[in-house]
């Protein structure tokens, strides 16, 4: 409670809309109480006196009488009436929406059904329907904003009760022989009424203009009773010639609603812990550098990745994702990166093309080079130009990497439309040729379809078509057949395999099998904790790995026909990369940690292409 | 398409029915009788009760319901007793107003809300973004009846840029012009409070589309920036727009009556505000069940736009 406070009052914009409301509502509070004229006494000498004429702060209106009693009286009235509106619409409403969503069924349906006729109404006319049939006064307005509003709450709080009454205390105290109005009380309404005081403060604001409104149609407040709504519709007519009778009640309404409304939006945000965390950012087009200390120079490979560092920096709070990890491939090879899910791989994978989520991701060092040119500095367009033309990726679950709402042969033909000048026939004949090319069947009609019409293994072929298509020097795949089952992994890879065979493709294979990387992969790089622990040739890491992690991951591999055996899963957990502890970033969980390994940096030894980064290597590095 | 269009008229029959049904009870719930309204209290009561029988008022409550349905259906919505003439003709002849000025002002709503919000999320934290939130806390706060009333003052009373109030000028106006020069003020007063909400909804839309793993594959092929926020995530986002406008709908059609009165536009929602004044109960029945209706019916459009704009709605 302190914190949302806390939260609340940081957020200065919703504090100064609680301190405006707060005054407001003192000043009707004591309003009683004040030195004030009486509002309703009329002296049609004194009719429509400018503000701050003696004797009337704010003037007088068409009978003269003193505006500025006038308006806190109609603030006290009008402030009193949406209360009391959103009160008891808060009210009937979760009792309804309570009843509906414990019970279920048909008592819910029934219920629900009507709720659902109530908001097929533009809220207006219900309200005018119930006013004409009670008859115009503020009392009936009251009631008439208050029923409008009772089905939002009723839907609102229904919701939030299906979930709960589904949940193991609501069994329990069902089980443990409670009533159904005893668990209503106890069990349900203590977590359903935060969310009932939520709506409230989000809909009382609109409540306060409603009854406002139906005043100043004349249909709420009657006189000489007047609360705001009616005291600008009275002022209506003279608008022209004494226009401050209407400004100082619109005004008044303009002030509560916005004060409500400020309010209203802070304590959303203070609650929604979306917000909070900063999750609801957008992505910028490509990722935030901040680069410090020196570029690394220019060396000769297809692509290098060098000396890297990307960073999440989270409030206050920063996660080493990657840490100087450099690797390279030349045309033609395929390099794997492998790792537990969190150790880097995938954000190393992103950094290549600027595609990390930022915020909150930043490249803080290192460089990115094809054919030379420093990815990671290069402005925009010329690094739009290059993705997906140079470095294409292929990506992970395609069922969320593909748009949901264009068709697949248009998000293939787009690709191809963003870096070469072609006509819609033109770009449909090659989408049709590419899905021909990772093995579609009845290509002409597929690329009319869209994702959601295709298996997992048809939109992974998609994206691997989309990723081919302007024939790229580099493809980046990022764990692409990880959502699919082992056949059509089998069927992918062969496919990979052959492509990279036909067109000289470098491929950077990012993956957490050791299984896969055996099949594909010429050389392969371990990462873990955001740095690379070992690299070296496929067969001879598999073979003799010399991290005691990559040992231990290799063993976890199940191999077919390999009988009963114990699966050894490594115990422990990656340390999280906000808090790396000096030293080996795995010495917590190996077996063979020495002190040594907790103090000091630890770099890679050996000579290229085979090193580790290890005091106690499993094998000697040549 | 032809047969998801025809499901959903379909399905519309029973919340027609209901709004028919809420209505006639609201409205049965009237305490004494509509003959003395009419007639006055100096009445005698053999005149109450003669008209009583002839307006069908001595039958039980279910039969008038039915008696009262079955006219409706084949568009007899009886005679508004206030202004001697056919309800049907009258409510016509005010919603095409009505519909003029709420139309516009769903267009400009939906256009400029949704532009708003597009500019907001794309700028996020920047200039553009903070002045939009701004302008759209001031839009959503301010009371449409009392904005309207300033605009009177400022553009027709010391400007003298437009006319004060009415649909068409009372002198050598009623072409196009003179419609639309009449109808600028109304028409934005009207829209403003809609405006801010579809901006709110759509930058909160966009945020949540532009962090999807599709928006992340269509920077990896290289599609540029603008064409990723207008293409891509507009496209995604509107599937959570298009429902909001719905609503919005209501918002700006209940928005209607205020406007109406502040700028004496001879649409519906006067229609309505001056029969409750008057007792005109069949005026107001008719009134509303018939704006309810093509309330739900614009409903059933946008639930057909969404299915076009979504190809995952089984249609």
């Amino acid at each position: 409670m302190t914190r949302f406070l806390a939260l609340l009052v940081r957020n200065r914009l919703a504090a100064a809309g609680g301190i405006i409301l707060f005054c407001v509502l003192v000043l009707t509070l004591i309003t009683p109480f004040l030195p004030l004229q009486d509002p309703d006494v009329t002296a049609t000498a004194n009719r429509f006196l400018r503000p701050f004429s003696p004797g009337h702060l704010l003037g007088t209106d068409h009978l003269g009488r003193d505006l500025l009693s006038r308006l806190l009286w109609g603030t006290r009235l009008s402030l009193a009436v949406g209360i009391a509106a959103a009160v008891l619409a808060a009210v009937i409403g979760s009792a309804i929406g309570i009843t509906a969503g414990y019970f279920g069924g048909r008592t819910d349906n029934i219920i629900m059904r009507l709720v659902d006729m109530l908001m097929a109404f533009p809220y207006i006319l219900l309200a005018l329907a119930i006013v004409a049939a009670l008859g115009p006064g503020l009392m009936n307005a009251l009631i008439a904003v208050a029923a409008v509003n009772i089905p939002f709450f009723a839907r609102n709080i229904r919701g939030i009760t299906v979930g709960l009454a589904g949940q193991e205390f609501v069994d329990a105290a069902r089980l443990g022989g409670l009533g159904h109005t005893r668990i209503i009380l106890t069990e349900l309404l203590p977590n359903v009424i935060p969310v009932i005081v939520i709506a409230m403060s989000t809909t009382v604001g609109w409540m306060i203009l409603e009854t406002a409104g139906l005043s100043f149609l004349g249909l709420g407040s009657q006189p000489p009773q007047a609360d705001l709504g009616s005291m600008l519709g009275e002022a209506r007519s003279a608008l022209i010639t004494s226009p401050h009778t209407s400004v100082i009640p619109g005004l008044m309404i303009f002030i509560i609603v916005m004060s409500i409304n400020l309010l209203g939006d802070g304590v959303r945000d203070a609650l929604d812990p979306r917000l909070r965390s900063g999750a609801l950012s957008r992505p910028r087009a490509a990722t935030l550098v901040e680069r410090q200390g020196e570029i690394p120079a220019a060396s000769d490979d297809l692509l290098a990745i060098q000396e890297l560092e990307t960073q999440f920096h989270v409030g206050q709070r920063t996660y080493r994702a990657v840490n100087q990890v450099s690797l390279s491939v030349r045309p033609g090879e395929c390099l794997g990166v492998i790792g537990e899910s969190g150790s880097g791989k995938s954000v190393t994978a992103l950094s290549v093309m600027g595609l990390v989520a930022s915020p909150p991701g930043v490249i803080t060092g290192g460089a990115v080079r094809f054919r030379g040119d420093d990815l990671v500095g290069m402005p925009y367009e010329q690094l739009r130009q290059k993705r997906g033309d140079r470095v294409a990726y292929i990506f992970q679950d395609p069922l969320s990497t593909l748009h949901p709402l264009y068709r697949t042969g248009d998000q293939l033909a787009e690709a191809i439309r963003s870096h070469h000048r072609i006509d819609k026939a033109q770009a449909r004949a090659r989408a049709i040729d590419l899905f021909k090319a990772v093995r579609i069947p009845n290509a002409e009609s597929r690329i009319d379809n869209y994702p959601h019409e295709m298996s997992g293994g048809m939109r992974q072929r998609v994206g691997i078509a989309m990723a081919l298509a302007n024939e790229p020097d580099v493809i980046i795949a990022d764990e692409p057949t990880t959502a699919l089952d082992v056949t059509v992994q089998a069927q992918i890879l062969t496919l990979l395999d052959e492509l990279r065979r036909e067109r000289g493709l470098a491929i950077i294979f990012i993956t957490h099998d050791f299984g896969v990387v055996g099949q594909l992969c010429d050389r392969v790089a371990v990462m873990y904790a955001g740095r690379i622990i070992e690299e070296g040739p496929t067969g001879a890491v598999l073979a003799a790995p010399a991290h005691p992690y990559t040992k231990r991951l290799i063993a976890c591999v199940p191999e077919l026909g390999e009988g009963r055996r114990k699966l050894a899963a490594i115990p422990g957990l990656p340390p999280a990369v906000d808090r790396l502890p000096a030293g080996c970033a795995f010495a917590e969980r190996c077996d063979k940690a020495q002190e040594a390994c907790r103090t000091g940096d630890i770099s890679l030894s050996g000579t290229a292409p085979r090193t580790v980064r290890c005091l106690f290597p499993e094998e000697a590095m040549p | 398409m032809g047969a998801y269009i025809l499901k959903r008229l379909v399905s519309a029959v029973p919340v027609l029915l209901g709004i028919t049904v809420i209505v006639f009870l609201i409205m049965a719930m009237i305490p004494g009788d509509p003959a003395t309204a009419i007639l006055g209290s100096y009445a005698t009561p053999e005149n109450v009760e003669k008209l009583n029988r002839d307006l069908g008022l001595d039958a039980p409550l279910v039969q008038r319901y039915f008696i009262w349905l079955g006219n409706v259906i084949v568009g007899d919505f009886g005679r508004s007793y206030s202004l001697n003439r056919p309800v049907l003709d009258e409510i016509l002849e005010r919603f095409s107003a009505t519909l003029i000025l709420a139309g516009v002002s769903f267009v400009l709503c939906a256009v400029l809300g949704i532009l708003a919000g597009v500019v907001s999320a794309a700028r996020q934290y920047g200039l553009a973004d903070k002045a939009i939130t701004f302008a759209v806390l001031i839009g959503i706060s301010v009371p449409s009846f009392f904005l309207g009333m300033m605009m009177i003052l400022l553009f027709a009373v010391n400007l003298r840029w437009l006319p004060v109030s009415g649909m068409y000028a009372i002198y050598g106006g009623g072409d196009l012009p003179d419609l639309l020069r009449h109808l600028i003020m109304p028409a934005s007063a009207l829209s403003v409070v809609a405006t801010g909400v579809v901006a709110r909804l759509s930058r909160s839309a966009m945020l949540e589309v532009l962090r999807q793993d599709y928006i992340r594959t269509a920077r990896a092929k290289g599609v540029p920036e603008r064409r990723v926020i207008m293409g891509h995530a507009l496209r995604a986002a509107m599937v959570s727009i298009i429902p909001v406008l719905g609503i919005q709908a209501g918002f700006v059609l209940s928005g209607a009556v205020y406007i109406e009165m502040v700028f004496q536009w001879p649409g519906i929602g006067r229609m309505l505000v001056d029969a409750i004044l008057k007792r005109d109960i069949l005026l107001v029945q008719g009134g509303v069940v018939f704006v309810a209706a093509c309330y739900v019916l614009f409903n059933i459009m946008v639930d057909v736009a969404q299915s076009l704009l979504d190809p995952r709605i089984k249609t």
